[in-house]
């Protein structure tokens, strides 16, 4: 492809890098990446894969933005309360970068309607804030063999990991079963240090750049654990479950499950 | 005196100025074949010794440097590498 003007401009901090050049950033461009959720995690991801000029994005949101999501939630501000949050993500990222087409998804991701909209992906973000979505997400990635950046934050801690299905452990091979709805804090009283949905965000945009250039080492087999507090980044070796319901030598789950909606749950 | 290379390509950046030298310079050579010769044109001191030795940085190797007036130079560039890859 001829870069335009405003191209070679917009990413010459790029194309100056030996791994990306020229040809990396047109594979940027024609890349296609869905995020699960616009919020704390999805935000930074988004802002970011905008800026570097992934052509499309889709976001994957059935919520409104609120007060209370302003604190990290970045890819929406106070003027769009109200507003649906893939609607406001949307505006946010076309609005950084004209190359950035980005399909607003306003529906909750159930077994019915998943496959059909992460299809038409290269790469799916999992930055959802509940169990089933996690679990579904990650099964729906293992049986269409899409790569999925899964993260995850908790109060002042997060954790990444990058899941390539079939070549290294998936979701389920970490954690084989979500926990029963009594063992987790309900979203509303756990709590999150805003900035650390940036921290881990960010990375799970790193990933996905990396993934589409196809350079360096990606948290495959690895899940990588950062604390705020003790401002530490530790990663962990993840071995493949052979024995995985999912995306093991004989998987027992072939169909997509709804997990009960525990999160909001009071207990 | 004829060159012992036949310039492939010409690009003329005359009123760059760097980082972009470089930038086109590069975008230029990865269109190129292996062991074409491209020629960068500039007016922009800097570029003048910028620009070879990030060629050189990215594997491509720099035949000549020529200084034609006070401000311009050509550096003449044969592509001898590909795309560079930490990793396979």
């Amino acid at each position: 492809m001829e870069f335009t003007e405003d191209q070679i401009l917009r990413y010459s901090r790029h194309i100056l890098l030996p791994e990306v050049g020229g040809d990396g950033q047109e594979k940027i461009l024609n890349a296609k990446v869905v995020l699960v959720g616009a919020g704390g995690l999805g935000s930074p991801v988004g802002y970011y894969l905008a800026a570097a000029g992934v052509g499309t994005i889709g976001v994957i949101d059935n919520d409104r933005v609120e007060l209370s999501n302003l604190q990290r939630q970045i890819a929406h501000n106070t003027s769009r309360i109200g507003v649906d949050k893939a609607d406001s993500a949307k505006q946010t990222y076309e609005t950084l970068n004209h190359d950035v087409k980005v399909v607003p998804h306003k529906e909750r991701l159930t077994s019915k309607n998943i496959m059909q909209i992460i299809r038409d992906y290269d790469i799916v973000v999992d930055g959802s804030d509940n169990f089933p979505t996690r679990y579904l997400v990650n099964d729906a990635c293992v049986m269409l063999k899409k790569t999925l950046v899964s993260a995850a934050v908790f109060r002042f801690e997060g954790q990444v990991m990058t899941i390539f299905p079939g070549e290294g452990p998936c979701y389920r091979c970490l954690f084989e079963v979500p926990p029963p709805p009594g063992m987790v804090p309900s979203c509303q009283e756990a709590g999150i240090l805003g900035v650390v949905t940036g921290v881990i965000g960010t990375i799970q945009a790193t990933e996905v750049i990396k993934a589409i250039l196809g350079i360096g080492h990606p948290l495959k087999g690895r899940l990588l654990l950062w604390n705020a507090l003790d401002m530490n980044f530790r990663t962990v070796k993840v071995p493949r479950n052979r024995e995985c319901p999912v995306c093991g030598d004989h998987p027992t789950i072939k169909e997509l499950i709804d997990y009960e909606q525990f999160c909001s749950m009071s207990h | 005196m004829a060159d012992e290379f036949k310039v492939d390509k010409t690009l003329d950046i005359k009123g760059q100025v760097c980082p972009y030298t470089f930038v086109r310079s590069k975008l230029a050579i990865e269109k190129m074949n292996l062991g074409e010769v491209l020629e960068i044109i500039t007016d922009h001191r800097p570029a003048s010794e910028n620009v070879p030795k990030s060629m050189e940085n990215e594997g491509q190797r720099v035949l000549k440097i020529e200084q034609t007036t006070e401000k311009e130079w050509h550096i003449f560039v044969r592509k001898d590498r590909e795309k560079k890859k930490r990793e396979t």
